[in-house]
C-alpha cells in the first residue's frame, strides 16, 4: 500500500499539495504516481514567475515506460521550482513527499483549497482504482 | 562480445579510394561558404566496411533467420522475389520528376495497385503517397475533417477512440485539430455500444477502429457501430494494422467504412529493414475521394498521367515530397500478382489457422487466454497475470527467455487492456513444425518459471548482451561517439561528449 | 498457394487439434453478409517468373539514358558494397529494435548513423532518421514550436526559395495546429532570400526561420546572416540542407555566431537510389538543448548486467507522449533500411570521398553551365553562386525542348514555371559526378538541336 501522509492534500490526478509558512503551496506527486511511472529518467518543471490555471499540464515527468503530465491543482504563480531533480530526477522516487518535490505556487483562488482531497479520500480513491 | 564502433577501425588517410570520383577537383567557392574542418565520418578500408557491417548484421534477429510471432506487427516472409523485380535497374534509376512519356511502365504499376487494393477492400478510390501507417492515419483524419468542414459542419471535431487503440491514434486526431473521446471495451472483447450511445452526437467527426481489434478478436457488432456512427453523422476510420486476418474474406467498405489505411509493410509483405521504411496507403469511399492526398495516377489522352492540385483542388495537399515509398509500392504490387485471386483469401484462411493452433495448443499447456471464448482472428492475447503473481516471473522475462530459445518474442504489453500480456501473431508462412517448436519452448518456459523462476529472469544469456540498463541509457544520454573520450561505458558520458 | 508451406494432413492435425471441421468454422464469428465477397477484379495468381517478364516489360518502357535532373533527388555513384550488405536478411528483414538484445546489430549502426549525421550538419544530436526531408521539414517546425518557450506566436517564416513541394508537405502536416506559415519572397536577380524580407518581423514574435542550403534554385544563401537574425530575435533557426554538399559547405551548427537550433533535410544522395522518389529518409538533427523534443526514435549506449557496452532504444515515453498545448506528432517509425544503406555508404566514401564528390558535382555542374550558356538565347537566370543546380532559361518553349530531349533519351530538366510563373521558359537542371564531360557534350549538343528546330526529335 503506497504512503499517503495525513498532513497534505490531495488531487485525483495523483499530485499532494503542502501550504508553507510564507502562503506559498508546494506541490509534488504522490508515492502512487511515482510506483506507477518507474525510475524517473527526466523532469520538466515551470518556469518561475509563470501564471498557472488549476488543471493546466504545467510540468512533466518522464520514466522509462511513459511521460505523464503533472497537473496544476491551483491556480496561481509559480514561485520555485526544484533544481536538484536537473541533476537527479530520481529524488521522485525515492522521496516523492520530501526531496522531490517539484515545484511551489502561490494561490490567487481560496475556493480551490477547499476542493482538494484529504488524504483519506485519495486513499479511497486508490482502493476503487485498485478494482 | 562488444564490437568497436566503424570509427574506432579506422586510420587516418584510409579509405576505399575505388569508390571516389576518379578526377579531382579544386574549389572555387569563397572561403566563408566553406567547412573549417571535415566531418566526422570513418577512414576505413573497403575491407573493413565489409567486414563490420556484415559481422553487425549477424547480431540481429530477422524473418529471414528466426521465427517472430509479434503480434500486429505480420511478420510474415518477406519474397526475394518482389525485391528482385522491384530493383531492376531502370526502376531505381528512374527520377520521380522523370517525364510521364518515359514513366509509362512505373505509372501502370501504381494504377494496377491501385486498383487491386480497391478490389480487395471495397473502397472506390486510393492514394498511395502517405509513407507509413502514422503517415495514412493522419491523412485519414485530416480528410474526415475536411469532409465536415466543406459542408460546413464545423462543429464537428470529437474523434471517438477505443481504449485498447494503438497510441499514434490519439495523437493524430490531435494533430488534426480534434479532441479524443475515449471509448471502453467491455468484457469480450466487443465495444461497449451503450457508452458509444453516449459519446456520439452534432460534435462526432468519427471514429477510428481497427478489426479485428487489438486485443486479436472481431468486433461482432460493427454493423450496428456503423449505424449508430452514420446516424449521429459521423464517419467511419478503419485502421488497416489487422487486414492480414480478413483479406479476402470481409470487405472493410461493406462493414461501414469510409476510409481506411494499410500498412503496406504488414499485410503486403514489403520488408521492414530494421524499423522501415513502411507504407501507409489510403483509400476511401465515393464520398472523400474529392479529399485525397496528391498525386495519384489516373488515366489520362496518352496514357498514365498524375493527378495533382488543378486535378484535385479539395486534396488536403501533399504528404511526402514526391510520391511515397515508391519502391515499397512496386514489392507490394508483385506480392498481390503474385497472391493473383486465388491466393488473397488464403493469407487470411491459414494466418486463422496458424493463430487459431498455437491458441489452442498454449491452453492445452496450461495457458491462459485473455478472450478465451473467443476465436483467434490472425492474433491472440494470452495474460501471464497468474503466473506473475505465483512466480514473480512477468511477460517481460518469458520474452527474453525465448530470445535465448531462438525465438523473437511475441508484443508484450500491448494492448495495456490486458495486464502482462503476450500477443502472438504468428502469420501464415509459418509451417507445423515451427509453431510446435514455438510452442514446446513456451511451455518448457512455463516449467522453468514454476521450477526455477530466477532463470527465466535473468534472461537472456545466450545473446550478445545481457538485458540493457534503460534507465541509464534515458539519464546519461550517449547518443554519438565522440573520439578521444575516456570511452569506459561506466564512466560518465554526455551527449554532446567530453 | 504462395508462400504457404501447409501440406493436407498440417491443416487436417491443426483443425483436429482446434476442434473444428474445416477452416471456415474459424470465420464464424463474422456475420454471414459481411463474408460476402467478390474477387473477380483480381487476376489470376502469377509464377514468379511470369511476373518477372511482367515487370521487365514495364521496366523497358521507362529507359532514360542521361538523367539531368536534381530538384530534391539527386543521382550519385552507390558502390555495390552498399546493397548487397543492406539486402541482407538480417538487416531487410529485422523488425524496429524494441527487443533490444536481438537487435545489437541495427542499434549499433543506427549509433554510428546519429554519430555521422551530427557530425555532418556540426551539431549535437540526431534521431535515428524520419520518412523523408519534407516530413521532416514538418517535423522540424512542429519541435520548434513545441522547444520555443519564449515564443507563443506560432509564427514560423519559410522562404519562397524552398523546395516548393516541401513548403506543400509542411503546411498539410502542421495545417491544424494553429501554425501560421509565411512565406518569405527572394531576389529575382539573385535567386537568393532577400534580407529586406524580414525587416516586417524585426518586433514580432517570430517562433521560427527556416533557411535552405543550398536553396531550391541550388543557390549557396548567406545562411549566417539569417542565422544570426534569427537568434537576435528569439526565433529558432532551422537549416534544410543537401547531405553532400555539407561535406564542402559550412554545416548549419557553425552559421552565424552560434548556429542553428535545428538541421534536416534528405538524406538520399547518402547511398538511396532515385527509385522514382521513394523510400528515402529525412535526417533531423538538434543542438543539445533541443533534444527532449525531438521526434522519433532515438538509439543510446549504456550497459548491460555484466557491464558490457550495449545499444537500446532510448527516450520513448516521449513519442506516445501527447502535447496538447504546443505541437505535437504521431510519428513512430523511422526508415531504418535506407539509414543502414546511407551509414554503409558514408563509411565508404569517408570524409575525402565525400568531399570530392561534392566538389565533382560543382564542377560539373558549372561545366554543364558554361557549355549551355554560351548556346545562342540560352541564359543563366540568377547571378549567384550555385552547388550543384542551375536554373537556365531558354530562348523557345521549354517545355517542347524537354520532350524533345526526352525522345531522344536525355531527362534534361525540371521546368520551374509551374511552380513559379515568373519564370517562362526556364529549367532548373543538374549535373553530379556521374556525368562524364562527353555525357554533357552529348546534352549541350542535343540541347542545341531541340532549340534550333523544336520537336524535329519527336
Amino acid at each position: 500500500m503506497s504512503e499517503i501522509p495525513s498532513e497534505l492534500r490531495y488531487t485525483k490526478d495523483h499530485e499532494w499539495v503542502r501550504e508553507e509558512d510564507d502562503g506559498s503551496w508546494i506541490v509534488g506527486i504522490t508515492d502512487h504516481a511515482q510506483t506507477a511511472l518507474g525510475d524517473l529518467v527526466f523532469v520538466e518543471l515551470p518556469e518561475a514567475g509563470t501564471e498557472v490555471s488549476v488543471g493546466d499540464a504545467c510540468a512533466v515527468v518522464e520514466s522509462v515506460k511513459a511521460a505523464s503530465d503533472v497537473y496544476s491543482p491551483l491556480t496561481g504563480e509559480v514561485m520555485t521550482t526544484n533544481g536538484a531533480l536537473d541533476e537527479s530526477p530520481e529524488l521522485v522516487n525515492s522521496d516523492p513527499y520530501g526531496e522531490g518535490w517539484l515545484f511551489s505556487i502561490r494561490p490567487e483562488s481560496p475556493v480551490e483549497l477547499e476542493e482538494l482531497l484529504t488524504s483519506d479520500d485519495y486513499e479511497r480513491l486508490l482502493v476503487e482504482l485498485d478494482d | 562480445m562488444t564490437e568497436p564502433l566503424i570509427f574506432e577501425r579506422g586510420r587516418p588517410g584510409r579509405g576505399a579510394r575505388a569508390q571516389r570520383p576518379a578526377r579531382e577537383f579544386s574549389c572555387d567557392l569563397p572561403a566563408s561558404t566553406l567547412r573549417s574542418a571535415p566531418p566526422l565520418l570513418p577512414e576505413v578500408s573497403e575491407l573493413d566496411v565489409v567486414r563490420h557491417y556484415t559481422r553487425l548484421s549477424q547480431r540481429n534477429f530477422s524473418i529471414d533467420t528466426q521465427f517472430y510471432p509479434l503480434g500486429s506487427c505480420t511478420m510474415k516472409y518477406n519474397p526475394r522475389g518482389c525485391n528482385s523485380l522491384a530493383s531492376l535497374p531502370e526502376f531505381l534509376a528512374r527520377h520521380p520528376l522523370a517525364p510521364e512519356s518515359a514513366s509509362q511502365g512505373f505509372m501502370a504499376c501504381l494504377y494496377d495497385l491501385q486498383e487491386l487494393l480497391k478490389a480487395v477492400t471495397g473502397m472506390s478510390a486510393f492514394s498511395l503517397t502517405p509513407m507509413a501507417g502514422a503517415q495514412g492515419e493522419l491523412a485519414g483524419v485530416a480528410m474526415i475533417r475536411a469532409y465536415h468542414v466543406d459542408r460546413g459542419d464545423l462543429e464537428r471535431t470529437e474523434i471517438i477512440v477505443p481504449d485498447a487503440a494503438h497510441g499514434t491514434n490519439p495523437a493524430t486526431a490531435t494533430m488534426c485539430g480534434c479532441t479524443v473521446r475515449e471509448l471502453r471495451t467491455g468484457a469480450h472483447g466487443d465495444i461497449d455500444l451503450d457508452k458509444l450511445r453516449t459519446l456520439v452526437g452534432p460534435k462526432t467527426a468519427g471514429i477510428m477502429l481497427t478489426n479485428p481489434s487489438t486485443l486479436g478478436v472481431f468486433e461482432r457488432q460493427i454493423e450496428t457501430v456503423r449505424d449508430i456512427v452514420h446516424a449521429a453523422g459521423g464517419l467511419l476510420y478503419y485502421d488497416g494494422a489487422n487486414l492480414n486476418a480478413i483479406l479476402g474474406k470481409v470487405l472493410p467498405a461493406r462493414m461501414g467504412f469510409d476510409v481506411m489505411h494499410i500498412n503496406l509493410h504488414k499485410t503486403f509483405a514489403t520488408p521492414h529493414g530494421g524499423g522501415g521504411p513502411g507504407s501507409g496507403v489510403v483509400g476511401v469511399g465515393a464520398r472523400l475521394e474529392p479529399f485525397l492526398p496528391i498525386p495519384y495516377v489516373v488515366s489520362g489522352a496518352q496514357g498514365w498521367r498524375w493527378a495533382d492540385r488543378t486535378d484535385c483542388p479539395k486534396s488536403i495537399g501533399r504528404l511526402s515530397a514526391f510520391m511515397g515509398n515508391a519502391g515499397v509500392l512496386l514489392r507490394a504490387y508483385i506480392y498481390m500478382r503474385l497472391l493473383g485471386r486465388a491466393g488473397m483469401p488464403r493469407i487470411a484462411e491459414y494466418a486463422a489457422l496458424n493463430a487459431n493452433y498455437v491458441m489452442a495448443q498454449l491452453k492445452r499447456a496450461g495457458f491462459d487466454m485473455a478472450y478465451p471464448q473467443r476465436r483467434a482472428s490472425h492474433e491472440f492475447v494470452l495474460t501471464l497475470k497468474q503466473v506473475a503473481k505465483q512466480t514473480g516471473v512477468t511477460a517481460m522475462d518469458f520474452a527474453k527467455a525465448l530470445l535465448d530459445r531462438g525465438f523473437h518474442a511475441p508484443t508484450t504489453y500491448f494492448p495495456l487492456l490486458v495486464p502482462e500480456c503476450l500477443l502472438i501473431e504468428p502469420t501464415e508462412t509459418e509451417s507445423k513444425e515451427t509453431l510446435d517448436t514455438f510452442i514446446a519452448a513456451m511451455a518448457a518456459i512455463l516449467k522453468q518459471a514454476k521450477s526455477a523462476p530466477q532463470e527465466v529472469k535473468a534472461a537472456p544469456m545466450l545473446m550478445p548482451v545481457k538485458r540493457l540498463d534503460d534507465v541509464r541509457a534515458a539519464r546519461q544520454l550517449d547518443v554519438r561517439y565522440v573520439p578521444d573520450r575516456a570511452d569506459d561505458p561506466r564512466g560518465e558520458l554526455s551527449v554532446a561528449g567530453q | 498457394m504462395p508462400f504457404i508451406p501447409h501440406t493436407q494432413e498440417d491443416t487436417a492435425q491443426m483443425l483436429a487439434a482446434i476442434g473444428v471441421p474445416n477452416i471456415d468454422n474459424l470465420f464464424d464469428e463474422i456475420p454471414a453478409d459481411l463474408r460476402q465477397i467478390d474477387l473477380r477484379a483480381v487476376p489470376d495468381a502469377l509464377s514468379e517468373a511470369g511476373a518477372r517478364r511482367l515487370m521487365q516489360a514495364r521496366a523497358a518502357q521507362d529507359r532514360i539514358e542521361l538523367n539531368f535532373l536534381g530538384a530534391g533527388a539527386y543521382e550519385h555513384h552507390i558502390p555495390a558494397a552498399v546493397w548487397e550488405l543492406t539486402t541482407r536478411g538480417e538487416y531487410y528483414t529485422a523488425y524496429t529494435p524494441y527487443q533490444a538484445e536481438a537487435s545489437q546489430g541495427t542499434l549499433q549502426l543506427i549509433y554510428e548513423y546519429q554519430t555521422m549525421m551530427a557530425s555532418l550538419t556540426g551539431l549535437d544530436v540526431s534521431n535515428a532518421s524520419l520518412y523523408d526531408g519534407a516530413s521532416a521539414l514538418a517535423e522540424a517546425i512542429l519541435m520548434a514550436v513545441r522547444a520555443n518557450r519564449a515564443s507563443n506566436s506560432k509564427h514560423v517564416l519559410l522562404p519562397a526559395t524552398l523546395h516548393p513541394h516541401y513548403a506543400d508537405v509542411a503546411r498539410t502536416i502542421t495545417a491544424s495546429q494553429g501554425i501560421r506559415l509565411t512565406l518569405l519572397e527572394a531576389d529575382p536577380v539573385s535567386g537568393r532570400l532577400d534580407p529586406r524580407a524580414l525587416e516586417p518581423y524585426a518586433n514580432e514574435d517570430i517562433t521560427a526561420l527556416v533557411i535552405a542550403q543550398p536553396n531550391f534554385f541550388g543557390i549557396i544563401e548567406d545562411a549566417d546572416t539569417f542565422a544570426d537574425w534569427a537568434n537576435d530575435h528569439g526565433a529558432l533557426a532551422i537549416g534544410v540542407v543537401n547531405p553532400t554538399a555539407l561535406a564542402l559547405l559550412k554545416p548549419p551548427g557553425e552559421w552565424g555566431r552560434t548556429g542553428v537550433a535545428i538541421a534536416c533535410g534528405e538524406g538520399q544522395p547518402l547511398g538511396v537510389p532515385l527509385c522514382s522518389g521513394g523510400p528515402y529518409f529525412g535526417f533531423l538533427t538538434c543542438a543539445e538543448a533541443y533534444v527532449r523534443q525531438l521526434p522519433g526514435r532515438l538509439v543510446g549506449r549504456t550497459v548491460d548486467l555484466d557491464g558490457r557496452a550495449g545499444f537500446t532504444l532510448t527516450l520513448q515515453a516521449r513519442e506516445q507522449h501527447i502535447r496538447r498545448s504546443r505541437a505535437t506528432s504521431n510519428i513512430c517509425t523511422n526508415q531504418g533500411l535506407m539509414v543502414t544503406a546511407a551509414t554503409i555508404y558514408m563509411s565508404l566514401l569517408g570524409p575525402e570521398g565525400l568531399r570530392q564528390t561534392a566538389l565533382a558535382c560543382h564542377a560539373q555542374t558549372r561545366a554543364l553551365t558554361s557549355a549551355a550558356a554560351a548556346l545562342p538565347g540560352v541564359e543563366v537566370v540568377f547571378d549567384a553562386p550555385s552547388f550543384h543546380e542551375v536554373a537556365l532559361r531558354l530562348p523557345v518553349n521549354a517545355a517542347r525542348v524537354l520532350a524533345g530531349m526526352a525522345a531522344r533519351g536525355i531527362a534534361a530538366g525540371v521546368l520551374l514555371e509551374p511552380w513559379y510563373p515568373q519564370l517562362e521558359n526556364c529549367v532548373l537542371v543538374c549535373a553530379t559526378e556521374t556525368k562524364t564531360d562527353a555525357d554533357i557534350e552529348r546534352y549541350v549538343g542535343v540541347l542545341a538541336a531541340e532549340i534550333e528546330t523544336p520537336g524535329a526529335s519527336q
